[in-house]
Formats: structure tokens, C-alpha cells, sequence
């Protein structure tokens, strides 16, 4: 099955439970394989299934409850921060700090975290990001530029025990 | 911090999300920058601490056999593919079973053939070419009878080419049965008459060919197997061959 791991570990980091991670999964593939007579071929499948997964969640009992009380469209006016390296080097270097990493990326929003795994972990370009999430390129660099600096905080903030 | 001209870049840069010219320019620039190298490694650094941290889960294999279930199997496609070097090679050994039988068939044959060719010369080169001496068929097949373990017609040969000389018991296969000799113009012919159970051999019940120089026919009637060979021509050989399988069914 194509990208059944990828799709999995991004499941569970949108939903935060095995079991509702599991349906997403398995609904995802049902949906692909019902609606697989319109991917164009040529196009980005990577980006199409990613997509499938994301709105099934954003449909699900669980997006619904995050989409009623944020907006994941909220940051596109906002001007972005300006970046910062204020994260010490040995706390991403350090394996220890792992789980702090992994804590730090939970805590971020659904519209910052979503973006951040398709860019780091799923090593998405910002166009297939924008196919994924269906959102202007200028949206993606520009939030995920504000998921990182929130990433920074958060994890400056862990680490001064914050 | 990156220097105001490069500020905005050095994100794209890590992700390696700019033109060709801008990421030239961009490594250009960061070879005497401090700030924006230093500002690239704090991205690059937290890059690589996200993708190490961000692989955390791994589905399990009864998620995976519960997906797989859910999905169609390509059986045709499979299946298909699956049997041709099955089929194939069945065929190859059927094909090759039925040439090796052909084969084994048809040296058998030759052999009886060759076989009849032998008593049928060795008949002619003998001072005593037939046991019982008679033109008659009425004196002839009586004489066979407690000879041999079956009886046979002989067709009325008046108004015929053909004359019969006599006959004499022979022996294929351990097997005793008749001989009849013919005469047509110089010509001789040996009639044979075995019981049926050279089918093995001979699987088309009639047939006409030519062993040494001999021309045969062969054929069944009656659960008996007839072969007529001679020096004869192959039109007297099949005529003889008509009379006798007519006197058989008569």
C-alpha cells in the first residue's frame, strides 16, 4: 500500500489517539480507491492522498470539534514574525530532548502543525503542501515560518523549565 | 538574525524551495555573512530535530491486514499471470507426452512391419511357402480351424485378378494367426491375420504405406488385424484389401 506509514504517523499526529488514527487511516483508503478514477494522472498522488486524509479528518467528530474553535485560516493577514535562532543547538542536537520536540510540535495549532509535519517530516514541497491543504504558496511559506517561531518559543520556553 | 536583504530567504533556502539563481546568489552571500549563517544552521538544525522527532509513529500490522482486506486483490491480472507458466508448462508436457507416444508408436510399427516383411519373404524363399496348398477358400480356412484360436472369411476370387495359393500359420508376438498367399500376375501377396491387439501400434484402424520397397495396408474387422504386403503395386495391394474386408463383413 503507498505511503500507508506516512499517512499513519500524520494521522495520529492530527488526532492524538491510535484508534481514531486507524479509522482515518483505513477511511482515507477507501475514499482514495472510490475516487481514484478522478486523480489525473501526471498529478501529484502524494499531495491527492494526503489531501483525502486531512479533509476526512477535518470532517471527523474530532476536526470539527478543532475547525468550531479555531480558525485554520486565521494567520494569512498576520505579518510573520521575525524569525529567531534563540533555540539552543544542543537541545535539538541532544536525542534526550526528543520527547520535548515531539511535546513542543503537539502543542502547536492544527494549521501549524499540519504544515510543519508536511514540510519536515513528509519533506513535501511548498507545492504540494498548497495541493495538500489547499492554500496559496504565499499562505504555506508564510505559515510555516509562524509554526516554526512558535516551535521555538514553545521549546525556549521547555527548556528554561518554562 | 539574517540581514534585512536575506530575511524571508533563509527559510525558503533550508527548504530548498528557491530558483536555481536564488540559491546561488543566497550561497554566495552566506559565505561572507555570519548572520544569515548562522541564522540557516538554527534552521537547518531545528529542520532535522522536526523530521527526527515527527517519525514517532508506525501503524500496526493488523491495521495494515485490516486496510489490505478492505482493498480489491488484482486477481485477474494476478491470476492470470499466475497459471500461464503453469498452463505453459502442463501443455509442453502433454505436447512432449503425445510426441514420445507418436515416436514409441511408430518405431512399434515399423517393427511389426518389418516383422511381417520377414515371414512374408522368408514364405516366398521357402521350398514350402504354404502348409496347405489349395485355390479353394473352402479348403483353406477349414484347414486353420484348432490352428489357430479364431476364424476369418475369404472372398470368392473367380471373377478376380487375384489367386489364392494356400496358407500356413504364423506367429507375431507370440501370437499364432494366419497367412494367406495370393498371387496376382507374378506377384505375390501375403495376407495376415492376427487377433486385434496391436491397437497400441496402429491407432487409425486403416492404413497404406510403403516398408522396404513392400507395400502394406492394414486395417481391422471383426476384432481382427489384417495387414496385406507384397511386391504388388499398391492399387492391387488396396483391391485384395477391398475383397477381404468386404468377405469379412459378409
Amino acid at each position: 500500500m503507498p505511503l500507508f506509514d506516512s499517512l499513519y504517523n500524520f494521522a495520529r499526529w492530527l488526532t492524538h489517539n491510535r484508534e481514531e488514527a486507524e479509522d482515518l487511516v483505513q477511511e482515507t483508503y477507501a475514499k482514495a480507491l472510490k475516487g481514484f478514477p478522478s486523480f489525473l494522472p501526471g498529478t501529484n498522488f502524494r499531495a491527492w492522498i494526503f489531501r483525502i486524509l486531512r479533509n476526512t479528518f477535518l470532517t471527523s467528530r474530532t476536526g470539527l470539534k478543532i475547525t468550531m474553535t479555531t480558525s485554520l485560516d486565521s494567520d494569512e493577514n498576520e505579518s510573520v514574525a521575525p524569525a529567531t535562532t534563540e533555540t539552543p543547538e544542543s537541545l535539538l542536537i541532544e536525542r534526550s530532548n526528543q520527547k520535548m520536540v515531539q511535546e513542543a510540535i503537539e502543542e502547536l495549532p492544527l494549521n501549524f502543525r499540519e504544515v510543519i509535519l508536511l514540510c519536515d517530516v513528509e519533506e513535501m514541497s511548498y507545492q504540494e503542501i498548497a495541493e495538500t491543504i489547499s492554500i496559496p504558496i504565499g499562505t504555506v511559506m508564510s505559515r510555516l515560518a509562524r509554526a516554526r517561531s512558535a516551535l521555538r518559543r514553545t521549546l525556549t520556553k521547555k527548556l528554561q523549565g518554562g | 538574525m539574517a540581514c534585512d536583504l536575506r530575511r524571508g530567504k533563509i527559510e525558503a533556502y533550508a527548504d530548498a524551495e528557491l530558483s536555481a539563481d536564488e540559491m546561488r546568489a543566497m550561497g554566495e552571500h552566506l559565505r561572507g555573512c555570519a548572520s544569515c549563517t548562522s541564522d540557516l544552521l538554527g534552521h537547518t538544525q531545528l529542520k532535522r530535530a522536526i523530521h527526527t522527532a515527527g517519525e514517532r509513529f508506525s501503524p500496526s500490522s493488523t491495521l495494515r491486514e485490516r486496510v489490505e482486506k478492505t482493498l480489491p486483490r488484482r486477481r485477474s491480472a494476478k491470476s492470470v499471470w499466475y497459471w500461464v507458466p503453469i498452463l505453459g508448462a502442463t501443455a509442453a508436457i502433454i505436447v512432449l507426452g503425445f510426441l514420445a507416444l507418436q515416436r514409441w508408436s511408430a518405431s512399434q510399427r515399423e517393427q511389426v512391419y518389418a516383422e511381417l516383411a520377414d515371414l512374408h519373404v522368408a514364405a516366398l524363399a521357402s521350398s514350402n511357402p504354404v502348409d496347405i496348398i489349395s485355390t479353394d477358400r473352402h479348403t483353406v480356412k477349414p484347414w486353420f480351424q484348432g490352428r489357430i484360436p479364431f476364424t476369418f472369411n475369404l472372398p470368392e476370387l473367380a471373377s478376380t485378378p487375384f489367386t489364392l495359393e494356400g496358407g500356413r500359420v504364423s506367429y507375431l508376438d507370440q501370437s499364432p494367426g494366419a497367412q494367406l498367399i495370393f498371387k496376382i500376375g507374378n506377384h505375390r501377396i501375403s495376407v495376415f491375420i492376427f487377433q486385434n491387439r496391436l491397437d497400441r501400434r496402429f491407432t487409425s484402424s486403416d492404413s497404406q504405406s510403403k516398408r522396404l520397397t513392400f507395400n502394406v495396408e492394414t486395417w481391422t474387422e471383426n476384432d481382427l488385424r489384417y495387414f496385406a504386403i507384397g511386391d504388388a503395386n499398391a492399387e492391387d495391394i488396396h483391391k485384395l484389401s477391398e475383397l477381404l474386408r468386404n468377405a469379412a463383413r459378409s
